[in-house]
């Protein structure tokens, strides 16, 4: 079907204007695409691959520092870098509506949602009072927010992220765009709440004959969503596709890499069958609420309420949920990161939960963990060798200075980096280097479990399976067990021996990660499983036509 | 008769001493900050702004001049018959008096205006044959070398080329000593020296100018009792340099210690501490530090066989002050600190930490302090300028430094009755104001250069 173009993106460029202390870099090497009408239109990439300057850059909202340096950009016909400012006011927002990543900070907090939505109507389409109203509610009652009329005048603080979200949707079509720009649209949001997310977007395009320009680094969303997709590296467009044709085949060796690491199906591993490692009864985890002048307590959260599970050496365990399941504490309680409120914890056969604070000291060295972000992880002010060394001198592995530099090296080349990166410091490295340094630091003190707290999910989709890849690696190599914290359902195939799925602060369903993927008996790993944008079955779907 | 240099008496006053073991930390911590790759990289970024540079350049010329005059002398009185002991005068003399050549014995009567050749007020004289009659009498020191005030105009000029022409060599020798310095040791960044260049001459050039002016003149003027008024305000200098860093630094280690506490170990230690300060915050400042200045009064009075010297009574006056000054105004950035420490103690950094099971004291002293080091430094510049302003408005109400001991408080507090005399004495306060308001302005700018550079929210990072 040819259908009209909408957008037309030629040759833009953009460049970092020349500080006194750098030189000019180039950001967006020219690049070109269009997007047509009632299209979903995905730009996929790592992070600082230039995904998210090049849609500032169609608004012209670049922040002054960056400079588009030439291209130009097509808009039903109309070269919108020709208008001046006051044009340009009525391009953005009327023609071209932006939906950004994170809906807390995109609502203005003391005002009502209902308000915030009048606000685009009043400011483009000049509506007043009761028809005003009107289409505020019919908008809000078309994102699917429940009960507008009550709703109306509520705040963003009373919503959950979803609604959040649904109600920046419905700022962005007050208008009726005809290009939508979604910047990772869904990124900040629970699996299951994704779900609705994106299928809000499909059902809002078919019916308004909108375009989207999706930005996005899941390839899962991709999958989902998108009719044709982009993939930039490096400011580069390295391949444009069709998104049936892209799954199949893939062109370029960056985007033969993007989806190396996607799940192929059925390849599970299998279950270790040995004596539990680590096991923890009915542990419970509750923080006081306390009230009033003398701090009484009054109520409790019940963060964790109530979870056993066990992990064998040499096993992965995954402990998926959604945010404020519970999940991490579960890890930082096994750690005494938190205080267990009841409960037992056993480890190699010992009870370590009723140990005090030196007996658990060598405990310490069998179990580490590994943080999500590796950015806060590491202390910006410690080069590489203080990082590393810090445990290792207070846990006393290393007799002396010569035989913990000894480890420290062979550490760094056994994670994939260089001895010679001991002298440098965090700054200086990639957030996948960085990951690595920060398993190295675990590794260090010879542990037999690590607790892997999301421990790729900051970084990009590349450098995930790298990650992983790594971790399974060592597992092989020293038999470690992992107690895997993660949200994210795709990497589980791969990586994990067995499964625990945990909701507000129980565990709902546990089981081999064959069993649980393939065959899940709880309702809530159903729609758990069922949320995850699955790229198997939607190109096995087309394959089949 | 003349006195060498080495017949003097050395005298070390409390707050000199501090003032040299206070130069020197800071040029250890700077010297530490210059070793972590991380801290040298956002030094650099306050200095290459041209303005950033200034500031500094003009704050280490008021240290300078406040180190000079912390060291201090007594000069041995002439030797009198039969007398084998030698004895010091009373007075105490700085080296800051060295180089302005016995400006402080040029002392005239009472108020002159600058450059004046003859008094400000009126008297009455006799001349010749013995008749009474009121006019302005000539000054005793001022003008003395002119054989006739009408060539005043024509000396002043040429006194001043001269003096410029000397501050021009003199700032020609330490620049092009730098620049040579730089041609070898080719630093591989490049910051704004143009600027510093540009700031050390000007400031070589005003110094030159007043000091050569200042044998001949009394450029500012003189006060009430005839002091010479630029002088005092050089002189007030050492006040305002000392009062600003050791109440800063006397805050410090309370903020610091109480702050990072209440914020690490939170639970009955932060509800000690921030009733502490709500408490103390709540109470005015000014009462506090008046209650606090009287009753060190008193213990003057009743120790009387301690502070056998004018100076040292003063000094002593003066660093309790600092300590009053410190005691009361380090609620702030302990309110700060206690909020980063909260909010450091969360990351994950300090976690992993945890987890390795290291000792609360290495957390703190490794992982928590380095990172609230910027908040301590942003304080810590943004302070000074306000315990000098302080200081000021102190002596104003009368609770300040001791009359005896120059400072620009004093001279604005004189300036009550100049200012409402007429025909205005208008030259004390002007000049307290103008050197007050060169520090106050400089620290100002280098402080908004430090947080540009060390402040997460500002960029940068």
């Amino acid at each position: 079907m040819q259908q009209e173009i909408l957008l037309e993106v030629q040759d833009l460029s953009v460049e970092l204007l020349a500080t006194p202390s750098q030189a000019s870099k180039t950001l967006i090497q020219p690049i070109s695409f269009n997007i047509k009408k009632g299209e979903v239109f995905a730009l996929v990439g790592g992070s600082g691959s230039g995904k998210s300057i090049t849609s500032l850059a169609l608004m012209r909202l670049l922040p002054s520092a960056l400079h588009i340096t030439g291209g130009q950009v097509l808009l039903s016909g109309q070269d919108i870098f020709a208008y001046n400012e006051l044009q340009m006011n009525s391009v953005r927002g009327k023609q071209i509506a932006m939906v950004f990543q994170e809906p807390q900070s995109a609502l203005n907090p003391v005002q009502s949602i209902g308000q915030q939505v009048a606000e685009s109507l009043r400011e483009h389409q000049k509506l007043q009072g009761a028809e005003l109203k009107r289409k505020v509610l019919s908008l809000l009652e078309e994102v699917g927010i429940p009960e507008p009329e009550q709703r109306y005048d509520w705040y963003p603080h009373q919503l959950s992220g979803g609604q959040k979200q649904r109600v920046v949707i419905a700022i962005a079509l007050a208008c009726e765009p005809m290009l939508l720009v979604a910047d990772e649209p869904t990124t900040a949001l629970d699996v299951t709440i994704q779900k609705q997310i994106l299928s809000l977007l499909d059902d809002i395009r078919r019916r308004r004959q909108l375009a989207i320009l999706l930005i996005t680094h899941d390839m899962g969303v991709v999958a989902e969503m998108a009719d044709r997709v982009a993939v930039m590296q490096k400011g580069a467009i390295v391949e444009q596709a069709l998104v049936k044709d892209f799954f199949a085949s893939p062109q370029h060796p960056y985007s033969q890499e993007l989806l190396a690491f996607l799940p192929k199906g059925n390849e599970f591993c299998q279950p270790v069958t040995e004596d539990a490692l680590l096991e923890l009864k009915d542990i419970k985890v509750w923080f006081p609420q306390r009230k009033g002048l003398l701090q009484r307590v009054y109520d409790h959260t019940k963060a964790v309420d109530g979870v056993s599970l066990s992990i064998a050496p040499g096993e992965t365990l995954a402990l998926v949920g959604e945010s404020g399941s519970g999940k991490t504490t579960v890890g930082r309680a096994i750690l005494r990161l938190e205080d267990i409120s009841a409960g037992e914890v056993y480890f190699a056969g010992q009870r370590i939960d009723v140990l005090n604070k030196n007996k658990f000291l060598p405990l310490r060295k069998k179990i580490q963990i590994i943080f999500q972000d590796p950015f806060s992880s590491m202390n910006p002010r410690f080069s590489v060798r203080e990082i590393l060394e810090e445990g290792m001198k207070s846990l006393g592995v290393g007799i002396n200075a010569s035989e913990r530099e000894t480890r420290m090296q062979q550490l760094l080349e056994k994670v994939g980096l260089h001895a010679g990166h001991l002298d440098r410091f965090p700054h200086e490295f990639s957030g996948g280097q960085r990951q690595r340094i920060a398993i190295a630091r675990a590794l260090a003190v010879e542990p037999d479990l690590i607790i892997c707290d999301e421990p790729t999910s900051a970084l990009d989709l590349s450098i995930r399976g790298q990650v992983l890849d790594l971790l399974q690696e060592l597992q092989r190599e020293f038999g470690i067990a992992y107690l895997l914290i993660t949200h994210d359902l795709s990497i589980i195939p791969k990586v994990a021996h067995r499964v625990a799925v945990m909701k507000e602060g129980r565990i709902v369903e546990q089981g081999s990660s064959q069993q649980i993927m393939e065959n899940p008996q709880n309702e809530y790993t159903q729609s758990l499983l069922a949320s995850v944008p699955s790229l198997l079955s939607k190109v096995s779907d087309e394959e089949l036509f | 008769m003349s006195i060498s240099i080495l017949d003097v008496k050395p005298v070390f006053l409390f707050s000199d001493i501090l003032i040299y073991i206070l130069v020197a930390s800071l040029g250890l911590f700077f010297y530490q900050l210059m070793r972590n790759p991380l801290s040298r990289a956002r030094w650099r970024g306050v200095f290459q702004s041209a303005a950033g540079m200034a500031a500094f350049v003009v704050i280490c010329f008021y240290v300078l001049v406040a180190l000079l005059d912390s060291i201090h002398y007594r000069e041995p009185l002439p030797i009198l018959e039969n007398q084998t002991e030698v004895h010091y005068s009373q007075e105490i003399r700085s080296a800051l008096d060295l180089i302005f050549v016995g400006v402080h014995k040029r002392s005239e009567k009472t108020y002159s205006s600058p450059f004046s050749l003859q008094l400000f007020t009126k008297e009455n004289m006799q001349d010749e044959n013995d008749n009474l009659y009121r006019d302005y009498p000539m000054l005793k020191h001022a003008g003395q070398h002119l054989s006739s005030p009408a060539e005043q105009g024509q000396d002043v000029v040429n006194k001043s080329l001269l003096a410029l022409l000397v501050g021009l060599l003199i700032s020609a020798v330490f620049v092009g000593s730098h620049m040579l310095w730089r041609k070898i040791k080719k630093p591989t960044t490049e910051l704004p020296w143009w600027s510093a260049y540009l700031t050390a001459t000007v400031l070589v050039l005003a110094g030159s100018w007043a000091i050569g002016l200042s044998q001949y003149y009394h450029i500012a003027g003189t006060n009430i009792v005839g002091v010479d008024v630029f002088y005092q305000s050089i002189k007030a200098i050492r006040t305002g340099v000392l009062i600003g860093t050791l109440a800063t630094l006397l805050t410090l280690p309370i903020a610091i210690v109480l702050g990072i506490s209440a914020g690490y170990f939170r639970g009955w230690v932060d509800d000690a501490v921030q009733y502490i300060y709500t408490t103390l915050s709540s109470i005015p400042g000014i009462l506090l530090i008046a209650a606090s200045v009287l009753l060190i009064d008193v213990y003057i009075e009743l120790h009387p066989e301690s502070f056998s010297l004018g100076a040292v009574r003063a000094d002593f006056k003066f660093l309790a002050l600092c300590f009053i000054l410190g005691m009361t105004s380090w609620t702030g950035l302990c309110r700060l600190l206690r909020a980063e420490t909260l909010k450091v103690s969360q990351l994950d950094y300090v976690q992993a930490a945890h987890a390795f099971g290291v000792s609360n004291l290495r957390v703190i002293f490794k992982h928590i302090l380095p990172n609230v080091t910027h908040i301590i430094l942003i304080a810590m510049v943004l302070d000074f300028s306000v315990f000098v302003l302080a200081e000021a408005v102190l002596s104003y109400i009368g609770v300040g430094v001791d009359p005896s001991m120059a400072s620009w408080g004093n001279m604005i507090n004189e300036a009550r009755s100049e200012l409402s005399r007429d025909p205005v004495v208008w030259w004390p306060v002007l000049s307290a104001f103008v050197l007050m308001f060169v520090l106050v302005l400089a620290a100002n700018v280098f402080s908004d250069r430090v947080r540009d550079a060390f402040d997460p929210r500002f960029g940068k990072g």
